[in-house]
């Protein structure tokens, strides 16, 4: 009898403790999510079950906006997405828009284009690599991240007036030609640059509490991040030695020699280590290009009305973030029919579900730092 | 204006930008009397310039005929990127044909136009990327306003998100998606930004004064 | 004369000295906690390539009395549903707590206002452990769940750190034979060497187990910002937060001041014993003095006025103090002062040192997650410093039963013990590696996304 009982108390044991799943809100206010996203976590105790990422709340209808206004009035919008790494943003607008005019930059131009770009890159990585950190608890690293990061924003502001959203590019080539003392600038920030990434690498690395909170925790494999679109330092992390700048080279990429960092596991750590080596090869690249800057022209034969044949083009970059891809129609008027952005951000984010399930809480943080998302981007 | 199909030449029908027409007839006798034809034909609207598009016909595009025939309605190279416009009802399968077969594994965007005048008014356009071949592809699937196509979560589940924003932004449902409601825009809003006949300043304003409680958003 | 007042004038004749003790410790150590936090700050950016606060005072050295104006008058918001007695209690009890503790700690030889109790150690630990007390309060008069979650987490942590700590200084007890402050300081002198020397993986798994005692990063867990829970403290605003606050830093002076008497020597200068370096008595006097010649450098380099005169004021405090220091050695009937004056002045740079160390340590490691920490606790803390007891008395067995110099053979054997502990550490650690690898790799073998 009273193991009857027993039997029926042990079946019904979910009413019996009562554990249901807990839906915590990580709302949009919040230190660590970057920016304003929503993340409503499943929990059953103290592990994710499930996530569901609620956005939009940056929406600003780029692309509505982008239709009705000239090819050009649009570039200064593009950079506003990923607000952190502007100049990509112009670069992949400014390079589709040529590609649907049948236009080549000149030479000179392709080649200040990668210097600055990948200035860019390293500064959206030093901004990454500082709140990655900090969310992780190391106060340090954010302030050296910063430090350097100010070097390449002085170099923005001499070249083009800005420091954020600098609209350095215009299609058909540059606008402004590269400042006296251009070179030297850069090269300096280069050489200097190298120690500065060994702090970083000193203070996180080789540290026991970093690997602890890092190795395998958000892992996704190639295969998932192939299957989700995932790109970008998370791809390169899994394992892929895929880099768009290899594989379809724009811009000047093809004269420079760098290699792919690539990770083994697909977690936190390897795409922490892909994206430090990621600035070393940035930093390479720069030091090659301006050892020799073309002379000649910074614009291509642009008309000052912008007028592409009707038809469609899609062309897309290795942005810091991931493939940042334009999809530009063009109806033969001088707005742009249709102008869509495949934002990597918006779709690294969606792997965000896969990579916290199983964990604790306190990854989650970790995970959402390790995606490298900037909200501009990923609502537009 | 190569391919610029000239009208027949009618006598004294003149257009407005044959300045650099070869001489024609009426051009000769400026001054001939009438035609037959009492009223004059008022000169034709200035064509637009055609686009750049011209058909396709490679190994892969033989292939999907080979595959799908019908299916492939039109395949065309625009400014050296290929594409294919595919009928919706074999969208599930030609999916699955690219990705297994002609590995393109990436489903790099997702996304749609809208061409208000058509009949088939929507543009879906999905960009594939094949890793081990390197190349892209697009795929044109033309959609109806109510017509509901087949998702295409299970073949590549990155279109999760990207179809979730199609129906957003343009109103576009898809058959069989796990969870098909709005990303960017509020749950509860009214209309779809993206279409053609959505005003630039247009914003849902019962939606505005319901949540945020102030008149409206302008 | 009426008896009572008799009586009290009895009383103040006998405890005049441990009553300003008591009184100094209560005014004073809060204000120091405070300038605590500004020496945080200021060392923190420091290592992070910044000024920090400049602006209130010269280099920022009024800006606690700043934060205190601020917190008092911020308005006093209490939760609905809390409850009030308790809400208003808990952070009464932490900071008395730390405060009473201190009351046994000797700064000096003669400044101690349990004097001469024979359990001293054991008071400390016992009394600074009822502020554990305060915080589980705190976390549930806050009335949210959050807050509870984070208190209990926060004492689990905090409990297993103490019995990780409290073993490491039973390897210092063993050494000095007595519970009594004063009397460890004494066999340290009498021994010649200080116990961080005899029983140095002891004093490091004290150092570790101390930071954990004090919620400090990197096991900051329960309190962190970017932690979705934010703890105990959420509840609090104004003044009641920064007795929590002011708690904590008390407490970080009480462990420090634990440590330096257990390990570093206490009151005790730098070779107390060795006659031919006696000229560093003069040394406290000296640094003062040197304080002082610098502020008065820098008061020259202030950009505005007030500041200059602030630095003044600085440098002649400074010299003030140095005069203290210098005048009883002129002056034959003070020289009594001395002792007690250096001692005191050595404690203080000891206590401070270790602070540093602490502060160096939450600017340069990231954060532990709950389970990781707790972990390292018990499995690993835990049997290193049980270990260790063992080896600490297997040394001093050795010493007593060989007819060799006491503290020579002493600290021999200390050194093979040492590195028998450290081999052990090492398989633990190692053994700690090969556990959560497995356990990763099961949790994660699942097919997440089919769920």
């Amino acid at each position: 009898m009273g193991n009857a009982l027993q039997d029926d108390a042990l079946q019904n044991n979910s009413t019996l403790l009562g554990t249901d799943e807990l839906v915590l809100n990580m709302g949009p206010q919040h230190p660590s999510t970057h920016g304003v996203l929503r993340v409503k976590l499943k929990l059953d105790g103290e592990r994710v079950r499930g996530t569901e990422c609620v956005i939009g709340y940056l929406h600003r209808g780029v692309e509505k906006i982008a239709e009705n206004r000239t090819y050009q009035q649009v570039a200064p919008y593009v950079d506003r997405m990923d607000y952190v790494a502007a100049v990509s943003n112009g670069l992949g607008y400014c390079e589709a828009v040529e590609k649907l005019l049948n236009v080549e930059a000149p030479p000179r131009a392709r080649v200040i284009r990668v210097i600055l770009t990948e200035l860019q890159r390293i500064a959206s990585h030093l901004v990454w690599l500082g709140t990655h950190a900090l969310d992780i608890g190391a106060l340090t690293p954010l302030f050296y991240c910063m430090r350097e990061r100010e070097e390449i924003l002085k170099i923005f502001e001499k070249y083009c007036g800005a420091r954020l959203t600098t609209h350095a590019f215009r299609i058909g080539g540059l606008q402004y030609e590269s400042y006296d003392g251009f070179e030297k600038d850069v090269e300096r920030f280069c050489l200097d640059f190298e120690r500065r990434i060994q702090e970083y690498v000193d203070l996180l690395t080789g540290n026991s509490i970093w690997i602890g909170r890092t190795r395998n925790v958000g892992v996704l494999n190639a295969a998932d991040c192939i299957a989700l679109g995932a790109s970008g330092p998370i791809l390169r992390a899994a394992g892929v030695k895929w880099d768009l700048r290899k594989a379809q080279p724009y811009a000047a990429y093809d004269q420079y020699k760098f290699e792919i960092p690539v990770g083994t596991n697909g977690d936190t750590y390897d795409r922490y280590m892909v994206r430090i080596e990621e600035m070393r090869q940035s930093r390479l690249i720069c030091l090659q290009a301006i050892e020799k800057i073309p002379e000649g022209a910074i614009m291509g034969k642009v008309g000052k009305v912008i007028k592409p044949p009707a038809g469609e083009v899609y062309h897309s970059i290795e942005a810091p973030k991931g493939i940042l891809g334009y999809y530009i129609v063009s109806d033969a008027s001088t707005q742009p029919y249709r102008v869509r952005i495949r934002p990597p951000s918006f779709i690294n984010l969606q792997a965000l579900d896969k990579m916290v399930r199983g964990h604790l809480v306190a990854d989650v943080v970790a995970i959402i730092g390790t995606l490298d998302i900037v909200l501009g981007e990923v609502d537009r | 204006m190569a391919d610029e199909s000239k009208p027949p030449q009618s006598p004294d029908s003149q257009k407005p930008e044959s300045g650099t027409a070869p001489a024609s007839p009426a051009a000769k006798t400026p001054a001939t009397p009438a035609p037959p034809v009492a009223a004059k034909p008022a000169p034709p609207p200035p064509k637009p310039p055609a686009p750049v598009q011209i058909p396709l016909d490679n190994e892969l595009t033989r292939r999907y005929r080979e595959q799908f025939g019908a299916a492939i309605l039109d395949a065309l190279e625009d400014r050296k990127q290929a594409y294919l416009v595919i009928d919706a009802a074999q969208l599930k399968e030609i999916a699955l044909y690219s990705r297994d077969f002609e590995k393109f594994d990436l489903l790099e965007d997702f996304t749609a136009v809208d061409w208000p005048r058509r009949e088939k008014r929507f543009d879906l356009v999905a960009i594939l990327y094949s890793f081990p071949h390197n190349t892209r592809l697009r795929l044109k699937i033309p959609v109806a306003e109510n017509e509901r196509p087949v998702s295409l979560v299970e073949v590549w589940p990155t279109a999760d998100w990207l179809e979730r924003e199609i129906y957003d932004m343009f109103g576009v449902e898809f058959s069989g998606h796990p969870g098909l409601k709005r990303i960017l825009l509020p749950d509860g809003w009214q209309g779809h930004p993206l279409r053609k006949d959505y005003d630039i300043l247009l914003q849902d304003n019962a939606w505005v004064r319901e949540n945020l409680g102030i008149d409206s958003g302008q | 004369m009426n008896p009572t007042l008799h009586a009290v004038l009895d009383f103040l004749q006998t405890w005049w000295a441990e009553l300003t003790c008591g009184v100094v410790i209560v005014a004073v150590v809060p204000l120091v906690a405070g300038y605590l936090v500004l020496m945080e700050r200021k060392l923190m950016a420091d290592m992070q390539a910044r000024l920090g606060p400049m602006r209130v005072g010269p280099h920022g050295l009024l800006q606690p009395i700043a934060d205190a104006v601020k917190l008092l008058i911020k308005e006093d918001i209490i939760p609905g549903e809390s409850d009030k007695l308790i809400f208003w209690l808990a952070p009464v009890i932490s900071m008395t707590a730390a405060l009473t503790s201190m009351g046994a700690i000797a700064f000096g030889p003669s400044f101690q206002v349990a004097r001469d109790i024979n359990i001293g150690i054991l008071f400390v630990l016992g009394v600074s452990s009822l502020g554990f007390l305060g915080i589980i309060l705190g976390g549930w008069a806050s009335n949210s769940h959050y807050s509870i979650i984070g208190a209990l987490r926060s004492t689990a942590q905090l409990v297993s750190y103490e019995t990780a700590g409290g073993l490491a200084i039973i390897s210092g007890l063993l050494l000095s034979g007595t519970l009594s402050i004063s009397g460890i300081v004494t066999a340290q002198q009498t021994q010649r060497v200080w116990f961080i020397f005899l029983a140095p993986v002891g004093f490091f798994i004290y150092l570790v187990a101390s930071i954990a005692e004090t919620n400090r990063a990197p096991f900051d867990l329960p309190e962190a910002e970017s932690e979705l829970v934010a703890g105990y403290m959420t509840e609090y605003s104004g003044f009641r937060w920064a007795l929590y606050f002011l708690g904590e830093y008390a407490n970080m002076i009480v462990v420090g001041s634990v440590a330096t008497t257990l390990f570093l020597g206490g009151w005790l200068r730098p070779f107390p014993n060795v006659r031919w370096l006696n000229w560093l008595d003069v040394l406290p006097a000296l640094i003062i003095a040197l304080i002082g010649v610098y502020s008065v450098y820098r008061a020259g380099k202030q950009p505005v006025k007030i500041q200059t005169q602030f630095m003044w004021g600085v440098a002649l405090a400074c010299f003030a103090v140095a005069l203290i220091y210098a005048v009883p050695w002129f002056v034959g009937p003070l020289k009594f002062v001395i002792p007690g004056l250096n001692g005191a002045f050595w404690f203080l740079l000891k206590v401070a040192a270790y602070i540093y160390v602490f502060m160096w340590v939450r600017f340069t490691l990231p954060r532990y997650r709950f389970d990781q920490l707790m972990h390292l606790g018990w499995y690993i803390l835990i049997p290193l410093a049980i270990v260790n007891v063992f080896a600490v008395g297997v040394a001093m067995l050795i010493a007593a039963n060989t007819n060799w110099n006491h503290a020579v053979v002493l600290l021999l054997a200390t050194i093979v013990t040492t590195i028998a502990t450290l081999v052990c550490a090492v398989f633990l650690v190692s053994w700690h590696d090969r556990r959560t690898e497995s356990a990763s790799t099961a949790s994660l073998a699942r097919d997440s996304y089919a769920g």
